[in-house]
């Protein structure tokens, strides 16, 4: 091969197509090596340390799995789970069913639409600190929120202060941050065929049954998509529960409500204060826990994904 | 594209070839509630962050009254907000971060997206569902070892540290790999490109390095800035990372300066102060969106394109 190509044009020892699979490999470099060094090789790491006592100013101890013995035994891990799945369960439902019915709404294409699409989604280009502060504000017992409520005559609960309404809180102020969800859907609504809607309008199908029997089926891989990393993203909070429990986010906010998974995890990991801190060994155990559930609950969603969601065959992609 | 036709499709629901006087009138009225709806929407969603620059303006005794407009403008809060802590020092930090990640993250994914979309090599596949793979995982299963990693590499003093840890490194450095999520949407983009396109410049001469950096980078505009301004509006606003890798104050980037800000005057927060200086801290970010927001709209539904 090479002498053929050599033939051809003599200043090349490789062929056109070695030369392009080389370039690709080269140009694909940088992610093979971030993925080895900052990835795989971290993840076998971590798989070991959870089965040492590891502090990491001293090497790791092997203890087998007294790690994950203690985790099972532990009763913050149990709070921590609950506040977690508390926030998958009835979050993702809200989100999801808000976020469809609105860019249902948007799909009509209504006079400014553009405006109404920029204004949702502003909020989404905030996160960290200052959203959360100003949601802590918005929030106070007395604040604006509650004033709102009471001019419908209805009495505002504690929010992010009383332990029972600290998860709701999160849940309303989540809301804020719908837009991604809404442009997502709304984009996925103008991908559908209009064949099929003109084919529909023909046999006499309404605006309802149009929604019902064509865009959400047609909808149902972008759902099902939405619905899955949002899981993976719920199971994962941390910044907003870390600042809004603030001096207490040791313990996890009011009365250990706001005590999420991640949280509990940075407490044992990063932790400053008292004996909590630096137990790399315990928190790297805890981390492979949440991946297998993540694991779990991801998979028994494809597998429930076969009975809703609808591909089409034909056009792939 | 036939984008807006079919929106029209999705749109009227009554669109027919005849439809009757009154069923005509349920339409009109459902657009025209819809629409009132999407109004009071707008206005809910805005409302936010009206409320943060009214606080921000307030005096201290306005600070319980629940009115708009403070009874009096208090500017002197921006400076007494910014006379606590090391601000100046906190922005250079944060700018030095955001650009050098922005600038990392733009070479190595448009490098990469190029190698999935544009050249056949032996493996590609495999390695682009890696990529597709890493975008799932949870980031919470590399958070420790990463830390352990970069408490280990040496950083010769750099920032006055031996190790990564409390230097800029481990929050720059990895950016130049690329994000997987970036490089599969540069990728999807890139491979909308006609091939032929890339076979004119070869034929004159071009590598696959020139043909990257002079045709395909800039055909991929609209990709290439939603990238950068999601990195942007990424590292900027980065609260975990700068949290467990930053320790000396004189490090801290903007949002761990405010988050310290909060406690800084001891015991209750005063309000007006947390949010003026939360305005100036997000001010950039609202910028840049309202100048690019048609880059951030499309980046989304782009991303968006991720199913099946």
């Amino acid at each position: 091969m090479a002498t053929l190509s050599a033939a051809r044009r003599p200043r090349r020892a490789l062929t056109p197509a070695r030369k392009e699979a080389l370039t690709g490999w080269l140009f694909a470099m940088p992610w093979i090596i971030g993925f080895l060094l900052f990835t795989a090789g971290p993840m076998f790491f971590s798989l070991y340390a959870s089965f040492t006592r590891y502090s990491i100013t001293t090497p790791p101890e092997w203890i087998g799995t007294r790690n994950f013995a203690q985790i099972f035994r532990d009763p913050f891990f149990y709070t921590a789970l609950y506040n977690t799945f508390w926030m998958v369960i009835v979050k993702i439902p809200i989100v999801t069913v808000t976020a469809i019915s609105i860019a249902l709404l948007l799909a009509l294409d209504l006079p400014g639409g553009r405006f109404f699409r920029t204004i949702i989604y502003m909020p989404n280009v905030l996160s960290g600190v200052a959203a959360v502060f100003l949601w802590q504000w918005i929030l106070r017992p007395n604040g604006l929120f509650n004033t709102g409520l009471a001019l419908f005559g209805i009495q505002g609960p504690g929010w992010f202060v009383d332990p029972l309404w600290t998860k709701p809180g999160l849940v309303v102020m989540g809301m804020w941050w719908i837009g991604g969800d809404i442009l997502i859907y709304l984009a996925g609504m103008k991908g559908i065929s209009r064949d099929l809607y003109e084919a529909a309008t023909i046999d006499g199908a309404g605006g309802w049954a149009k929604t019902w029997f064509i865009t959400l089926p047609m909808l149902s891989p972008t759902i099902f998509f939405q619905i899955v990393t949002g899981i993976i993203g719920t199971f994962q909070i941390f910044t907003t529960a870390y600042i809004l429990s603030g001096t207490e986010s040791a313990t996890g906010g009011p009365r250990q409500s706001l005590l999420f998974y991640v949280l509990y995890l940075y407490n044992r990991a990063f932790g400053r204060s008292g004996p909590a801190g630096f137990q790399m060994g315990y928190a790297s155990a805890m981390a492979w826990i949440l991946f297998a559930i993540i694991l779990v609950v991801t998979l028994a969603q494809l597998w429930l994904s076969r009975r809703w969601v609808y591909y089409e065959t034909e056009e792939a992609r | 594209m036939a984008r807006t036709d079919t929106m029209t499709q999705v749109a009227r629901p009554g669109t027919g070839i005849k439809t009757s006087g009154p069923q005509r009138f349920i339409d009109i009225a459902g657009h025209v509630l819809a629409w009132l709806f999407l109004v009071g929407l707008a206005i809910l969603w805005l409302v936010p962050f009206v409320w943060m620059a009214s606080t921000a303006l307030k005096a201290p005794q306005d600070l319980a009254n629940p009115s708009w407009i403070p009874t009096r403008f208090a500017w002197e809060n921006f400076s007494f907000a910014f006379s606590v802590g090391m601000w100046g020092q906190w922005t250079t930090n944060t700018v030095i971060i955001t650009l050098v990640s922005v600038v990392g993250t733009v070479l190595s994914s448009t490098l990469v997206a190029y190698a999935f979309a544009r050249l056949r090599w032996p493996g590609r596949e495999l390695v682009f569902n890696l990529v597709l793979a890493t975008m799932m995982l949870p980031g919470v299963v590399t958070l420790i070892p990463r830390f352990v990693l970069f408490a280990q590499l040496p950083a010769f003093g750099f920032q006055g540290s031996r190790n990564w840890v409390n230097t800029f490194l481990p929050l720059t450095v990895p950016a130049f790999t690329g994000s997987s999520f970036f490089i599969f949407l540069l990728r999807q983009f890139m491979r909308t490109i006609p091939m032929e396109l890339s076979e004119a410049a070869k034929i004159d001469g071009a590598s696959e390095f020139r043909i990257w950096w002079n045709i395909i980078v800039p055909l991929s505009k609209p990709a290439v800035a939603a990238v950068a301004i999601f990195t942007f509006q990424g590292a900027w606003q980065d609260f975990v990372g700068p949290l467990i890798y930053l320790q000396s104050e004189r490090l801290y980037t903007l949002q761990i300066g405010l988050r310290q800000f909060e406690h800084a005057a001891g015991g209750a927060p005063a309000w007006n102060w947390l949010m003026a200086a939360s305005l100036v801290v997000i001010l950039p970010v609202l910028v840049i969106f309202v100048l690019f927001q048609n880059y951030f709209i499309e980046g989304i539904q782009l991303g968006g394109s991720l199913k099946g």
